[in-house]
């Protein structure tokens, strides 16, 4: 029988098995950030353990730095803390820092692919459920806990039960204004929150074929959001361009045989999975969460369901909808533009392409929070820059802002912000906030029009 | 880590689906570089209002509810990796979660501190929430040795699985950690192996 491209990937990672436990899985790579590395660092110190492959750690800072006057010193008392500890254990630890003012610095899940660290077939974790992201190169990449993340700094590796597998298949063309983001949307509402739990998603068929490693990167993210550890799209020549190049990507001595195993990872033609589904992209319009999970969506179009479920009706007097409403027309105050989902060159180039010439509503403060110093950079040095502030956008300085508002970026208590994020759960922009989440394109154009449209009918 | 055998003790019923870890631990309170502390902002944005008043209504702030067993709807624990929801929760004086599902990593984290999460099925959770609801001192008996949960007074007895290595390590308080350095120069021969 054939192997699946998360088998090839995993059984080549199995250090040990355990007679009915868990494998040891080695971990060629090991992102961490500011918040969930603390107390691991504090685990290995109490123990008096070394660090076992610093080399194979890289360090940032996103989740609490403010995105405005990131030269200061953080006001925060707590994140200053939080930040200057991580300092300081990579000092001791000899791990690679990219810290706030370093060129490097962004989100974790951007800055990794963006530098050629994210590769085919390698095994990748990050104290943080979105590390799925980088499943789009092919790599099995997951979240973990923080006590997993001592173990991967002591041993390299981790104790992991080999999850199920899944493919979801989504073939056909997307219809014009259908992004990547409306892609997963509908898949995890049509699957629900708790459908992948257990299992490695693959996503396969023409749609994710036809997608750019930025629009993959977006699916791959939101892979968590159904309760899956993680997602994977094979590799192929989109792959290999994207990375070929970048500043850790493999040296030309090394290229011609790395695309060589590059090109065996992808599921053989016979290989089974656990678990299939298959779905037809011209059913896929626009899509537009309405309530406090990220299974809760909809077509912009669409009425919000009925249920008699308690939890879904408590979900809705949150958000302040009721059951057969329509989002379409919404009038909403608050636009953000960033996070791990949706923070890449990519979004912005197609964001701005709609804003261009346009001018947002009076009433909507709209943020745009790049995933990185590069992309930042990048966003001046193509003129989006111009595009976005002449039309009354905010540009912010790199980190997880908003979308989960540790910082100051917070949504005031009640109001609806779209947000291109992955998680609308409740308070997750501030207390009380209402988040609604969507792609690029239908966050600006909420942006220019005050009020939620369809893309496709304007 | 802390050991865990078997508890007689009462439970909260917290019957909402889908809490997220966003709910257990909300992420402006995650800015702590230490373990302990985190139960005083369990479940914060459910249990003050705006001005930290205590809200009446939720479970936690019931008088007649009480005990280190909180039984919950399901897809417990989805949303983040943040294992603060973990220690918020043993922090609080949680031993055991029960509901119909967990989420992933929520589970591994619950393991990797001593707290045990119990999967039952959905006819079962319901007759749970009900013992509680209609007798809040109904007396749960937990025992992981035995892998079951009962509560005698309605006469209910459930077996429940749990992986044997993830048993051991509770039963003894081992870490995972310990049992990896220990197999270190299988790693190392890994290593070798794949560079050669
Ligand atoms: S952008 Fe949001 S989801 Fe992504 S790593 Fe940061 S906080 Fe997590």
């Amino acid at each position: 029988m054939g192997e699946t491209l998360f088998d090839k990937v995993w059984d080549s990672h199995v250090v040990d098995q355990l007679e009915d436990g868990p494998d040891i899985l080695y971990i060629d790579k090991h992102l961490i950030h500011e918040v969930t590395s603390p107390q691991a660092f504090s685990a290995l110190n109490d123990k008096d353990i070394p660090v076992f492959r610093p080399q194979q750690i890289v360090a940032t800072v996103d989740h609490n730095v403010p995105t405005l006057n990131q030269h200061l010193p953080i006001k925060d008392e707590l994140s200053r803390n939080q930040v200057a500890k991580l300092r300081k254990n990579c000092e001791e630890h000899d791990i690679e820092l990219y810290g706030l003012g370093h060129p490097y610095q962004g989100i974790v899940h951007v800055i990794g692919p963006e530098l050629g660290i994210t590769q085919p077939g390698m095994t990748m974790v990050c104290g943080d459920s979105h590390t799925s992201t980088h499943g789009a190169f092919g790599s099995i990449a997951f979240g973990i806990g923080t006590s997993q993340v001592a173990q991967v700094f002591a041993s390299q590796c981790l104790l992991v039960s080999k999850p199920k597998s899944m493919r979801i298949t989504v073939d056909g063309e997307l219809k014009n204004g259908v992004h990547p983001k409306d892609v997963i949307l509908y898949i995890i509402a049509r699957l629900g929150t708790d459908s992948g739990t257990g299992y490695f998603v693959e996503y396969a068929g023409k749609v994710f074929e036809n997608m750019s490693m930025e629009g993959r990167m977006t699916v791959c993210n939101m892979s968590i959001e159904m309760g899956a550890r993680g997602g994977m799209i094979a590799p192929d020549q989109t792959t290999y361009d994207y990375i070929e190049g970048r500043e850790f990507a493999p040296s030309q001595a090394e290229w011609q045989q790395k695309i060589k195993n590059w090109k065996s990872l992808p599921s053989d033609p016979n290989a089974s999975f656990d678990k299939e589904y298959c779905f037809d992209a011209a059913e896929i319009s626009p899509m537009i969460t309405y309530g406090t999970n990220p299974g809760m969506g909809i077509g912009i179009q669409e009425q919000i369901p009925s249920s008699q479920n308690e939890s879904f009706q408590k979900s809705l007097d949150y958000m302040g909808f009721n059951q057969g409403d329509t989002l379409n027309n919404l009038p909403i105050n608050y636009v953000f533009i960033g996070s791990c989902t949706n923070s890449r060159i990519e979004d912005f180039r197609v964001a701005s392409a709609y804003v261009k010439g346009k001018k947002k509503a009076e009433n909507v403060n709209a943020l745009i929070v790049p995933g990185s110093q590069q992309v930042a950079k990048q966003i001046q040095d193509e003129g989006l820059g111009i595009i976005f502030e002449e039309a009354g956008f905010l540009i912010r300085q790199p980190g997880c802002s908003a979308c989960l508002a540790m910082n100051d970026d917070k949504i005031p208590a009640g109001e609806y912000c779209v947000s291109t994020s992955n998680r609308n759960f409740e308070g997750r922009q501030g207390p009380g906030a209402r988040t609604i989440l969507a792609s690029p394109l239908t966050a600006v154009a909420a942006a220019i029009e005050g009020k939620i449209v369809d893309i496709t009918q304007l | 880590m802390e050991k865990f055998t078997r508890l007689e003790q009462t439970a909260i019923p917290l019957d909402i689906e889908n809490v997220d870890t966003d709910q257990i631990i909300p992420a402006r309170f995650l800015k702590a570089t230490d373990r302990e502390g985190f139960g005083e902002n369990l479940f914060r944005d459910w249990r003050y209002d705006k001005n930290d008043k205590p809200i009446a209504d939720f479970v936690l702030n019931n008088p007649n509810f009480a005990g280190p067993i909180l039984v919950a709807g399901n897809n417990f624990g989805c949303g983040s990796s943040r294992e603060h929801a973990a220690w918020a929760l043993t922090d609080y004086g949680f031993k055991v979660v029960i509901s119909s599902f967990f989420a992933d990593i929520f589970k591994g984290n619950a393991l990797n501190n001593g707290l045990l999460p119990i999967q039952v099925n959905d006819s079962q959770l319901q007759t749970i929430f009900k013992a509680i609801n209609e007798n809040p001192s109904c007396e749960f008996i937990i025992d992981l040795v035995g892998q079951y949960i009962e509560v005698p007074s309605i006469g209910l007895h459930i077996d429940f699985e749990i992986n044997s290595y993830k048993k051991t390590c509770l039963i003894n308080g081992y870490d995972d950690i310990d049992y990896l350095i220990n197999n270190k120069h299988k790693i190392e021969e890994f290593e070798r192996k794949r560079n050669a």
